[in-house]
């Protein structure tokens, strides 16, 4: 225990070490904080499941991108008359017949047109389709009809594919010729600032019928990470994945450097043909090209992160750290208490585990720390060449799917920045806080 | 006797084999070649050479470390190579061990109070109290006093005396018969040499143990053994009592080495004092012959070079392993 403190007062002396160990603290709250609040399996359905994303945006932008002080995109707005019931408003007219009536009204203030525009209609009848309208009043007074029928139980109107609207607004896609200015110049609409309104006039049929209506006006900006090309929030992969690219890092990094000091140790103590085999698979090992064989399993067996990591993990037991550890501990065999350790009785296991290990540690423990975000990035690595984890979202899926959909072609530069920024961040974490690590224990390299 | 005798070494011969590409034998290195000597109950006995005469090894032959090519060591007399574990381990229970460097003998990574507990805890003690016990009286013994302040420290935060002294304690833990104490000094400054040596001294004679007390610095033994045994090229050249040995050494280099202790006199200032020249034999290729004879004044042409000379006996408990005494010994033996 006091070692322990004596030691965090050391550490303390780096403020790399500080900013580190927050960083990683934060990527451990993160993936800790997913784990607590949401399921794994939730997780997953949240980010496959299309129900979940209906009311995103195609390749927005994060939200936050409007706080640059020439920028401002729509954001998205739903309106749902099932959430807002004093939208709508009925009228009887017979005791069979109803008005019903919704109208959505909404400001808009920004300075480019949404992304799209849907209109979702849900009715209950029994044998009688309800009937509705569908009109779009702009700030000044003109009016454009989007739909004009009976409401089936579930509808979608996609307003940004009406041909005959398009054709009414001039060859205009409607999501920006509703918001145009019909004053501004052939070809560069300028948004008409001011309150728009989605006016459905409905009628039902049956005593019990009725109508419900989702308007979503999709923004270009959406989320905390924006969405990709199929409505996934990215914010969800982002958070999500901290845990399987922490998992992966540090297991792998436990996995290899551990199994790998053992042996290096177990083939030195025991010396003659322990150490030949050790260092003969090990040679073996070294000219075996990992990601081939990574590409191999993924191919044939199963592209499952866990099977990764055990292939990964596999490789690194024979690591060339063999080699490095094996002159370090050739060394130490030879050291004086050894010898005294051995004169008065203590094992093989206790002398590989109690003499012979914790006098590397302190050179071990700093390397362990800088190795995992290699890891890490291996994942992603893997990810980018098509062996992601089929079901996870993880960092390195996020990065495949933008360079698929060529984000950095079409400016989609927050997709392929956010995950590389927590992939760097991870790195830079788990750096300063090994490299501090590494001068508290290896005192010979603090600079004075 | 033989109750009296606590090891008894018979032509004890430890070899290292040598060899290139990993199988080709390349000879062999006679570390200990033909060595034959006792130790009685509570005795010291020193073994005196010089860097690479095998003495070294002689020790880690008796501590059960190398395997003897050849010959035997009867420890309380059992053959050491009879051995099965459970009498491996109890050997290692009687037989303590001081090494030289105190630094590297100590895990660096373990304090006081965890490295003292290490024996215990390999040779069975498990009780948390006894080892306490142990540990404090231990330290108590070396003069480690308070023992609890120096319980948590680690090796690098005593001074060189302390960590020998916490070596000596760590050699004591189990109630060791003997203690092999190899070069327990040399490594140490003068000041705090002769502390640890009376200590080693003292503890030996209080708990009657046997101590095998191994050095190249003769003037270190005067004070400390019984007997000594000199060795030179692997084999035992001259042994007998120390005192007898220091007054009147017999084998020429066993002269050469009582020469070369220092006298701090005034009066030696300025005065150069005999070294026999050349360079300690290989043990690769050990001289034909006695394995002085090259560097020997009193080489007797013919016979030194061709013949190794026998131990003879040259007066009560000496023996010198010399063709000058021939004669010697057949008078000694005529007086008897």
């Amino acid at each position: 225990m006091n070692r322990f403190i004596s030691f965090a007062r050391e550490l303390k002396r780096y403020p790399s070490a500080i900013a580190g160990l927050v960083l990683i603290a934060l990527f451990l709250a993160l993936a800790l904080y997913s784990l607590i609040m949401v399921p794994q399996s939730h997780a997953v359905q949240l980010w496959r499941a299309g129900i979940a994303r209906r009311d995103s945006p195609r390749n927005a932008r994060p939200v936050w991108y409007n706080a640059l002080p020439w920028v401002n995109l729509p954001r998205t707005l739903v309106l749902d008359s099932a959430e807002h019931p004093e939208l709508k408003r009925y009228r009887e007219i017979s005791e069979e017949h109803n008005e019903i009536e919704i109208a959505f009204e909404f400001d808009y203030h920004y300075d480019a047109f949404p992304r799209e525009l849907n209109l979702f209609l849900r009715s209950e009848y029994e044998s009688r389709r309800p009937f509705a309208s569908v009109r779009w009043v702009t700030p000044d007074g003109r009016s454009f009809s989007l739909s004009d029928g009976g409401v089936d139980r579930e509808q979608s109107i996609r307003i940004d594919q009406l041909r005959g609207l398009r054709r009414e607004l001039g060859d205009v896609a409607p999501r920006v010729g509703l918001f145009a200015d019909p004053a501004s110049a052939e070809g560069v609409p300028q948004v008409l600032h001011g309150t728009y309104r989605v006016e459905i006039e409905g009628v039902s049929f049956e005593p019990d019928s009725d109508i419900e209506a989702r308007f979503v006006r999709y923004g270009q900006v959406h989320g905390l990470a924006g969405t990709d090309h199929i409505r996934r929030d990215i914010a969800v992969a982002l958070l999500f994945g901290t845990r399987p690219a922490l998992a992966f890092g540090i297991l792998a990094a436990v996995g290899s450097t551990v199994t790998t000091l053992v042996l290096a140790a177990v083939g030195v103590w025991f010396r003659g043909k322990v150490d030949a085999a050790i260092q003969r698979v090990t040679e073996v090992n070294m000219v075996l090209p990992l990601l081939p064989v990574l590409v191999m399993v993924g191919t044939l067996y199963s592209r499952s992160i866990w099977v990764m990591l055990g292939v990964v993990i596999l490789f690194g037991i024979f690591s060339a750290g063999i080699k490095t550890y094996r002159a370090m501990f050739l060394q130490i065999r030879e050291l004086a208490y050894i010898e005294a350790a051995r004169a008065y009785g203590a094992g093989n296991t206790r002398i590989i585990f109690r003499y012979m290990i914790p006098k590397v540690l302190p050179t071990l423990i700093p390397s362990f720390v800088t190795v995992i975000p290699s890891f890490v990035f291996l994942e992603a690595t893997l990810a980018m060449i098509g062996l992601g984890d089929p079901v996870l979202p993880t960092w390195g899926k996020v990065l495949e799917d933008a360079y698929r959909n060529g984000a950095l072609y079409r400016g989609q530069y927050y997709w392929v920045l956010l995950p590389s920024s927590l992939l760097i961040l991870t790195g830079l974490g788990f750096a300063m806080f090994g490299f501090a690590l590494d001068r508290v224990f290896n005192p010979r390299l603090r600079e004075r | 006797m033989p109750n009296d005798v606590l090891l008894q070494a018979e032509n004890l011969q430890t070899h290292f084999e040598l060899r290139k590409f990993g199988f080709v034998r390349a000879g062999e290195v006679r570390a200990v070649d033909g060595v034959t000597f006792h130790i009685r109950r509570g005795e010291a006995v020193a073994i005196v050479g010089e860097s690479g005469c095998g003495k070294s090894t002689l020790a880690r032959t008796v501590l059960g470390l190398y395997e003897p090519t050849a010959g035997s060591v009867l420890f309380d007399g059992v053959d050491m190579s009879s051995y099965d574990r459970r009498k491996l381990a109890w050997h290692r229970r009687q037989v303590g061990y001081v090494q030289q460097d105190p630094y590297a003998a100590l895990p660096p990574f373990m304090d006081v109070r965890q490295l003292l507990r290490e024996p215990l805890l390999v040779n069975g003690v498990r009780d948390r109290a006894e080892q306490e016990q142990r540990i404090r009286s231990r330290l108590e013994e070396i003069r480690l006093t308070p023992a609890a302040s120096f319980l948590e420290k680690f090796p690098h935060q005593l001074s060189g005396g302390q960590q020998q002294r916490v070596v000596i304690a760590r050699a004591r833990i189990l109630d060791p018969q003997l203690i092999v104490a190899d070069e327990p000094v040399s490594m140490l400054d003068a000041s705090v040499r002769v502390e640890v040596l009376q200590l080693l001294r003292q503890l030996q004679r209080k708990h009657r143990m046997a101590l095998l007390y191994i050095t190249h610095d003769l003037s270190t033994v005067r004070y400390f053994c019984e007997r000594i045994f000199i060795m030179y090229g692997a084999k035992i050249v001259e042994r007998g009592p120390v005192e007898a040995i220091l007054a009147r050494p017999e084998h020429p280099y066993t002269q050469a080495l009582v020469d070369a202790i220092p006298d701090p006199d005034a009066a030696n200032a300025g005065q150069y004092r005999k070294v026999p020249a050349g360079e300690p034999p290989s043990l690769l290729h050990p001289p034909e012959g006695c394995r002085f004879h090259p560097r020997c004044s009193f080489a007797i042409q013919g016979l030194c070079e061709r013949h190794d000379p026998p131990d003879f006996e040259t007066g009560a408990g000496r023996r010198a392993a010399c063709w000058l005494y021939r004669e010697a010994a057949v008078e000694h033996n005529l007086q008897r």
